[in-house]
């Protein structure tokens, strides 16, 4: 029947796992550079590097100390002492807002990559699996997507207690149902291609098919969820520290200096302003960006005829 | 039975199943509590054995997991969810009123956002590429990032506090004086709501506009040479029903968790800020309560959804694909 010298020349003739190998590597590069031929993109990097650069430098060119108590509760801006005034106990509000930018952006991206990564292998899974484990996934996916987001986070919360692993934990959980639905309408599509058929013909595991073969033609659109779900996230994170349930005094951090200063918003509206701003724009910033790669992508796939 | 009833029947009753799995996890949520209900009501006092082991086989704590779960779940049907552990009053009792204030508060936000959705969708769809597409789709890019909290300060900063004082920033509903005489306390919260979810649907159903309008029937008709007012009107408009039910219902399930956040900042008596504080206060049957309301009418207006789109979509109707 067989002998070896016709497995080789077989090998030869399928050679399953390269035949198309330029377009499947280049597939996200691609969408990269096409979106930032966008000014849209451009403008959304911009932002959210900036935003980033402040939050990272930000520690170390405040003026204060952020648990430095430097004035009297509540005080206006009194330039060049202190250009954005006091907080509810007295500290500086510009050195809190310089402080403060670290962990919504960290805890964020967390509970992004958190999300794509259970999303994805779940969308991969139900896309290549189909039947009843793709049923069966999909249908649990369900009664996750019945909560919404903020009140899935807030059931366990209200269990465990607010703890920030759990608060990032359960934003990813949260954004996993709608990541896996994204990826598996894309795993379906790349499924049927040839090189897919040619490496199960090839007798290659299953699981190497998903993650070597599957994966890498699905990027882009993985690329624009990540886009997505990050500003969702710093949403969600901002919201949970400012319903008081995420980061805890007396942290520097956005979320929190909203709810903790909302009172004298009032006499003394820039701790309150200033961090809301900057949330919003990081928000615009990371969206522009999502948009961008859509585009891209949509793009792409009307001009290839793929998608 | 006709395809179309099979179609709806099987809808239904993944509805149903998901309802109930809903059900499985909220209640499945106390058990995980470290400790039990009996300990968390006596607090201290559950030192007392006594009076501990009293309590727990009053509250059936003692039963198999799954009987505690059938009484529960038969308690949610008849209206029972148990006594609040904070106040020690029925949590039906409690909720009554803020249900009827976060009703009251969805549906002013929905009757603004849905038809200001819906008519700039399909204005901007049709009129791709305009000035007027290019303004609307960069403002709704641009709102539909910020997060609900950002947009609500904002509006207090705007009109409450700092440039103008025209509204109450907090919403201090008095609940012996009927909704209809403070509806200026509404104002607010339901702009809100409006602003954060109005863009994301209007991003939505212009791009659902846009692919029927490019669509081949669409296509078909137009070098058949009917008019364009035809063309819309019988083969555009029928199958653009079907996004706009989808929209709506998107709407709803929205603003069922977006009230949590926007509740909590305008101080406004609904379920949403009732949750956070129970939350905050561990009240679990509160909590329960509270989750398996907003899932539920997640779930239902999905539900309904779908069930209308496969009634009134022709696509649907015939090709039952």
């Amino acid at each position: 029947m067989s002998t070896p010298e016709i497995i080789i020349n077989d090998s030869e003739l399928v050679e399953p796992p390269v035949i198309n190998p330029g377009r499947r590597r280049s597939e996200w590069l691609m969408t990269l550079s096409e979106a930032w031929r966008m000014g849209r993109t451009r403008i959304g990097v911009g932002i959210f590097g900036a935003i980033v650069l402040l939050a990272v430098v930000g520690p170390w060119v405040a003026p204060y100390s952020p648990t430095e108590f430097v004035a009297p509760p509540f005080s206006p801006p009194d330039i060049p002492k202190m250009w954005l005034g006091s907080d509810y106990i007295g500290h500086d509000v510009l050195t809190r807002v310089l402080y403060g930018g670290r962990t919504v952006i960290l805890l964020s991206l967390a509970a992004t990559v958190i999300g794509l990564a259970m999303g994805v292998t779940l969308g991969l899974i139900t896309g290549y699996a189909r039947r009843w484990i793709d049923e069966t996934v999909m249908r649990i996916l369900d009664v996750v997507l019945a909560f919404p987001q903020i009140v899935l986070t807030l059931l366990f919360v209200s269990i465990l207690g607010p703890k920030l692993w759990l608060i990032v934990l359960m934003v990813g959980i949260s954004h996993a149902p709608r990541i896996a639905r994204v990826t598996r309408a894309a795993t379906l599509e790349v499924a049927q291609r040839d090189f897919v058929h040619a490496a199960e013909a090839f007798g290659i595991a299953r699981w190497k098919i998903l993650f070597n073969e599957i994966l890498p033609s699905i990027t882009s659109p993985v690329l624009v969820e990540f886009g997505l779900r990050l500003t969702y996230s710093i949403g969600l994170i901002a919201a949970l520290s400012f319903l008081g349930f995420g980061m805890q005094p007396p942290a520097a951090d956005w979320g929190l200096m909203i709810n903790e200063n909302r009172i004298g918003i009032i006499i003394q509206p820039w701790p309150v302003f200033v961090p809301v701003l900057l949330i919003g724009i990081l928000t615009i910033g990371t969206n522009l960006i999502a948009d961008g790669l859509g585009r891209a992508l949509v793009g792409i796939e009307r001009d290839t005829g793929v998608g | 039975m006709p395809p179309l009833l099979k179609l709806i029947l099987i809808r239904i009753g993944l509805g149903l199943l998901t309802l109930f799995l809903v059900s499985i996890v909220v209640f499945a949520a106390t058990q995980a509590l470290p400790g039990d209900t009996a300990r968390a009501i006596l607090g201290k006092e559950a030192a007392d054995k006594a009076r501990y082991e009293a309590l727990r086989e009053q509250l059936g704590l003692d039963e198999p997991m799954t009987t505690q779960y059938l009484s529960w779940l038969g308690g949610v049907v008849t209206g029972d969810l148990g006594n609040s552990l904070v106040q020690d009053k029925p949590v039906t009792e409690l909720l009554s009123r803020r249900v009827q204030n976060t009703f009251v508060l969805v549906l002013i936000a929905a009757l603004v956002s849905v038809p200001v959705s819906l008519f700039l969708g399909s204005l901007t769809a049709l009129r791709r590429d305009s000035k007027f597409d290019v303004t609307v789709t960069v403002g709704s890019l641009s709102l539909a990032a910020l997060p609900e909290f950002v947009i609500g300060i904002l509006l207090i900063l705007l009109f409450a506090t700092q440039v103008f004082t025209w509204l109450p920033a907090v919403s201090r509903i008095d609940p012996t004086v009927p909704i209809y005489e403070q509806l200026e306390l509404f104002i607010l919260p339901a702009l809100t709501l409006t602003l954060a979810v109005a863009p994301y649907i209007t991003r939505i159903l212009r791009a659902s506009t846009i692919e029927v309008l490019e669509s081949e029937y669409v296509m078909m008709a137009r070098l058949k040479g009917l008019p364009d007012r035809l063309v819309l009107n019988r083969h555009a408009v029928p199958n653009a029903l079907a996004p706009a039910i989808q929209v709506t219902a998107l709407n709803l399930a929205w603003l069922a968790g977006g009230v949590v956040v926007v509740e909590y900042l305008f101080n406004f008596p609904g379920i949403g800020s009732l949750l956070v504080d129970s939350v905050a206060n561990r009240d679990m049957p509160m909590v329960q309560a509270i989750c398996l309301i907003i899932a539920a009418v997640y779930v239902l207006a999905n539900l309904s959804a779908d069930i209308l789109t496969i009634l009134v979509s022709p696509r649907l109707r015939t090709g039952l694909r």
